[in-house]
């Protein structure tokens, strides 16, 4: 083709930090993450929406940065694994519980697994082993197996629960 | 692999993405992508322009009514597979709706996908072109050319192929509530949870004092575009009913003759279940 490809000024809100990109329309947003800004936590596997690797949170709900373009990211706000720690870098109750219950092995399918889960959680706070089983249903993992994932989210629900009752006894005396 | 290059359009109003479309024969629309972007990445598809519908507004409802000619569940172009799928007045005014669309995907790809663009995909293996197929609803398309109303009995032309010109665009669609006495059913085998139905059936019927009166099944993943069988008058034997319409294929998911086999198992099954369910549903009325 003679004509150069056509790039689009894209603004997007990553972690809460704004990312002026110059890309082609059919730049994945998964690509203008890793190559674009960086970021390159988010990982890519199938590139077909099956394998759950790429998984991004958009607007707070877990959804397949391979199936959209960064063109179409720009009104929203993205969270990738890079924007899950806690303000002071300490790991998130997911990421601790995946460290405590060895939720991880080679750690290609993980991005996708806390981003999936952090959002589970928030949505779903207390779950039973088999809703955890649920939340984790759209994300393979080939090498760590999924009983440590498992336990992992449980874990996650544990730890986010001590936090939780730790800061409402602390800063009200336990009322919600 | 990556898509071909293509042109991008977000129009911001409806006027502006028709006339995009209508001014580009190789356009097409990109609502949630989750059928799309697979198809451009593969290189299974490699349009010269992309209308993003997402930035339109106003079209990303669900509304249920339970009254008059209107009865029924309307879904516009932009609400996702998860926002119907929340939705308590949509699964009080007709069930199916939540029934089949937990069999849609995972929940991340519900976050993003459309019922709609589902729809309008034309997926044979899809849940919700039977569903609005079965339940006779229908689509509202918009063209430069002006508006109109498809009913499903007229929208799937074939595999993946629906019958809107290339420069419409689905607006919304409509799929009428269950009326008393009504029952519905749903039920799919896949070889994991969240994969599309190596066969999927659902169910409608009617009954009257507890007596069926009406009896029609639906088919996801048995031929190359969903098809609906009345079984009123086979209430004995529907399995045999439905092979005699239906021509299960061979693909690399199933065996034409495995497929039979699950019309057969899950026939019976999904017909019980919906005439369960109409029964409850009129004790319960009946309690009221
Ligand atoms: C891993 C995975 C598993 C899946 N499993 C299932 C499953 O089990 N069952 C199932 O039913 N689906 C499944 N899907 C597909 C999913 O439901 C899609 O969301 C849906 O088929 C298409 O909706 P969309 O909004 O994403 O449309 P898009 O991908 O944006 O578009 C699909 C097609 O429809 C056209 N289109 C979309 N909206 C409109 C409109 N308003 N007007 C005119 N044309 C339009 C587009 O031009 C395109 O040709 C799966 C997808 C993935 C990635
Ligand atoms: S890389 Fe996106 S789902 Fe596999
Ligand atoms: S940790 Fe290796 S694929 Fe999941």
């Amino acid at each position: 083709m003679s004509t150069p490809e056509e790039l689009h000024d894209v603004r997007l809100h990553v972690n809460g930090s704004v990312h002026e990109v110059q890309v082609p329309a059919r730049r994945l947003l998964s690509d203008a993450l890793r190559h674009d800004c960086g970021l390159t936590g988010t990982h890519v596997g199938c590139e077909h929406g099956v394998c759950g690797a790429c998984t991004v949170l958009v607007d707070g709900q877990p959804v397949r940065s391979c199936l959209m373009f960064a063109v179409s990211a720009v009104d929203a706000e993205i969270t990738t694994v890079e924007g899950l720690t806690e303000p002071d870098g300490s790991l998130s109750p997911v990421q601790q519980g995946f460290s405590d219950c060895h939720g991880l092995q080679c750690g290609f399918c993980t991005p996708g697994f806390l981003t999936t889960i952090t959002a589970g959680l928030r949505d779903n706070p207390d779950p039973t082993e088999d809703e955890a089983r649920e939340m984790i249903a759209g994300n393979l993992c080939r090498c760590t197996g999924y009983q440590n994932i498992v336990r992992s989210v449980l874990r996650a629900a544990e730890i986010g629960f001590e936090a939780r009752s730790a800061h409402t006894s602390t800063s009200d005396g336990g009322q919600q | 692999m990556k898509p071909a290059p293509f042109a991008f359009r977000r129009p911001a109003t409806l006027d502006e993405a028709l006339a995009a479309l209508a001014g580009e024969p190789g356009a097409k629309v990109l609502a949630g992508g989750q059928s799309l972007v697979p198809l451009l990445s593969m290189r299974l598809a490699a349009p010269s322009m992309l209308v993003d519908i997402n930035a339109l507004p106003d079209l990303d409802h669900v509304t249920a009514s339970s009254e008059g000619d209107e009865a029924g569940v309307r879904i516009g172009a932009l609400a996702r597979h998860a926002h119907v799928l929340a939705s308590a007045e949509a699964a009080q005014v007709q069930p199916l709706l939540a029934l089949a669309l937990s069999h849609v995907a995972h929940p991340t790809i519900r976050n993003r996908g459309t019922t709609v663009g589902s729809i309008v995909h034309a997926d044979a293996a899809a849940e919700m072109p039977m569903v609005l197929r079965l339940l006779e609803g229908s689509v509202d398309v918009a063209s430069v050319r002006g508006r109109r109303t498809v009913p499903a009995a007229e929208l799937f032309a074939g595999p993946l192929e629906s019958t809107l010109a290339h420069d419409e665009i689905a607006l919304e669609a409509f799929f009428p509530s269950l009326p008393d006495g009504g029952g519905v059913a749903f039920q799919e085998i896949a070889r994991r949870h969240g994969d599309y139905a190596l066969v999927g059936v659902a169910a409608v019927v009617q009954t009257e004092g507890g007596e069926v009166t009406g009896a029609r099944l639906g088919y996801v993943s048995v031929s190359d575009v969903p098809v609906v069988v009345d079984v009123t008058d086979a209430l004995d034997d529907p399995a045999a009913a439905a092979l005699a319409e239906l021509e299960p294929t061979d693909d690399i998911h199933a065996t034409a003759a495995y497929r039979a086999h699950l019309v057969k198992v899950l026939t019976p099954r999904v017909l019980a279940d919906a005439i369960h369910h109409a029964r409850e549903r009129s004790a319960q009325r009946k309690k009221q």
